[in-house]
């Protein structure tokens, strides 16, 4: 990434957070941030760049704001309301780069609230807040999620023609709707993440681009709502499953399983980091579903190796897990989680009964896990017919190639043996 | 802003209602159209009669066509409505959740446009 990029991606969300409400709608904050960044591109090339480059951009995009608010005036002739929204916008004279900086407000939040409000649909809530939190473009969106430009373009017009029309508020929403907005504005930023990390298709680096600015839209949320429990469990979440970014894909791109990792290749610095977060998440009120998994990534993180993994703890926290989140996948990792941690009979007997279930039907995951507590058993045929039914399931080519790799050794196993 | 907030319901289930429990939910709506005039939000709204009731109108190569039913022939159907002042869509999501009906059936909020 070019240092223009960077600068863009880190002030473009700023920017336009500050001046909705000073330009009155978001469309027209971004055009207003969008402009002040062309401006620039022609600018600096033959000028240089400015001293303090974030105050310029403020300006600029200030200035740009106000000409529009001007055009309007005339135009529509709402005189007394839009000459108000000039005087907010019109810079004051004189001021250093450091006061205008200060000055200009960090309204990050609200912007964040209102790209995520419930009234939008899932999709456009995600786009919403990557173009404009995250000042990815268009092009870049519509690339990560593997939809024509157009579609995505058009994806985010209605969005935002929504949130004007429809009179979505721009600010930080009332402290009984808390609860369920910060819900709603985590679920777009995991979501996201998990778009990057759990991806089965699409270029590498868009996908870790997601990853990213899943994390930085964590970050943004935890810098600016520090006490809540939730917003920190995400974080460490987040951190520590990034944490193994490089570990967890082998060469061909094939999943490289957490015991089977080099653990010396994990980011250091963003465990620390997620240890700290969780053990903060954990110490007030009960743990929701993220502190929870965060603290079940964490514990997998503190193991120096493999063996060392404290299983019956991650067994417990996945009991827990169960009470807050109980889900089909909750109750497989758990029964996992068991069998790892010595009950290996009574693990896979939980599976069976979930397998019977059909919930999971179309889960690869399932046979998988199964045959590997099977191939723990020494239960090798067993174990290659479990990798055979996860295999036709599987979506991705290197996860398939994984697993045809694990049937064929678990049939050779059992050939061996007879 | 104006919103106008349309009550469905699923008509089958409406139909199956007891006297009692249409009473009830009779009483409510009263209840909150009061509380919602005494805010000073109300600016208008209605029951409506049955589905069965409705005739839908077209007119096709200059002359009228008049159908019986309604326009889409769905279960929820349109019951009722009101149409409320609030400043923004959290406002008025606020006051279609008070909504009787919003317990069973569905509430659609759709913002008004206003001619100047």
């Amino acid at each position: 990434m070019d240092a223009f990029t960077a600068l863009y991606r880190a002030e473009f969300s700023r920017l336009v957070a500050g001046l909705v409400s000073m330009v009155g709608g978001l469309q027209a904050a971004e055009e207003s941030v969008q402009e002040a960044f062309e401006a620039a591109l022609t600018q600096w090339p033959s000028s240089g760049w400015p001293p303090h480059p974030r105050a310029w951009l403020i300006r600029t995009a200030r200035h740009k704001a106000l000409d529009r608010v001007r055009r309007r005036a005339n135009f529509e002739g709402k005189r007394a309301e839009l000459e108000a929204m000039a005087r907010t916008l019109d810079d004051p004279a004189g001021l250093s780069d450091d006061e205008a900086e200060r000055r200009f407000p960090d309204e990050r939040l609200k912007l964040l609230f209102t790209c995520c409000h419930p009234a939008l649909a899932m999709e456009a809530r995600v786009a919403l807040s990557l173009r404009t939190l995250c000042g990815l473009t268009t092009e870049e969106i519509a690339r990560a999620f593997l939809v024509p430009v157009p579609t995505m373009a058009q994806r985010l017009v209605r969005a935002k023609q929504k949130i004007q029309t429809a009179g979505i508020p721009y600010r930080v929403p009332a402290e009984s709707l808390l609860p369920d907005r910060v819900e709603a504005v985590l679920a777009v930023i995991y979501l996201v993440f998990n778009e990057g990390y759990a991806a089965s298709s699409g270029e590498a680096r868009v996908r870790q681009d997601l990853c990213d600015q899943a994390l930085r839209l964590g970050r943004t949320m935890a810098e600016l709502m520090p006490r809540r429990n939730d917003v920190q469990g995400l974080l460490a979440l987040m951190l520590l499953h990034d944490s193994r970014r490089t570990a967890r894909v082998g060469e061909g791109g094939e999943p490289v399983l957490l015991e089977e990792q080099d653990r010396s290749a994990w980011n250091r610095m963003q465990i620390d980091e997620g240890l700290k977060l969780v053990e903060e998440a954990l110490s007030g009120g009960p743990p929701g579903a993220y502190e929870l998994q965060a603290a079940i990534a964490a514990v997998h993180a503190r193991a120096a190796t493999a063996a060392d993994t404290d299983w019956a703890q991650i067994a417990g926290l996945y009991a827990l897990l169960a009470r807050v989140q109980p889900t089909p996948v909750v109750e497989l990792n758990r029964a996992v989680a068991i069998a790892m941690a010595g009950a290996l009979e009574h693990g896979l007997q939980l599976i069976e009964v979930l397998d019977r279930k059909g919930d999971l039907k179309t889960y690869a995951a399932l046979p998988a896990a199964k045959a590997d507590l099977l191939w723990r058993q020494g239960r090798f045929r067993s174990a290659a017919a479990e990798y055979e039914r996860a295999l036709a399931l599987a979506a991705s080519a290197p996860e398939q190639r994984f697993l045809e790799r694990r049937a064929a050794e678990a049939r050779r196993r059992s050939e061996q043996r007879a | 802003m104006q919103y106008l907030l349309l009550i469905y319901r699923n008509e089958a289930e409406a139909a199956a209602c007891s006297e009692t429990e249409r009473a009830a939910v009779f009483a409510e709506y009263m209840a909150l159209t009061k509380t919602l005039e005494s805010e000073g939000v109300l600016r208008g709204g209605q029951f409506l009669h049955p589905p069965a009731m409705t005739t839908t109108v077209r007119v096709r190569s200059g002359s009228v066509m008049a159908t019986d039913g309604p326009f889409a022939e769905t279960k929820e159907q349109l019951t009722g409505y009101y149409v409320v002042e609030a400043t923004d869509l959290d406002e008025a999501m606020a006051i279609a959740a008070r909504i009787p009906n919003a317990r069973d059936g569905s509430i659609e909020v759709r913002p008004v446009q206003l001619s100047h």
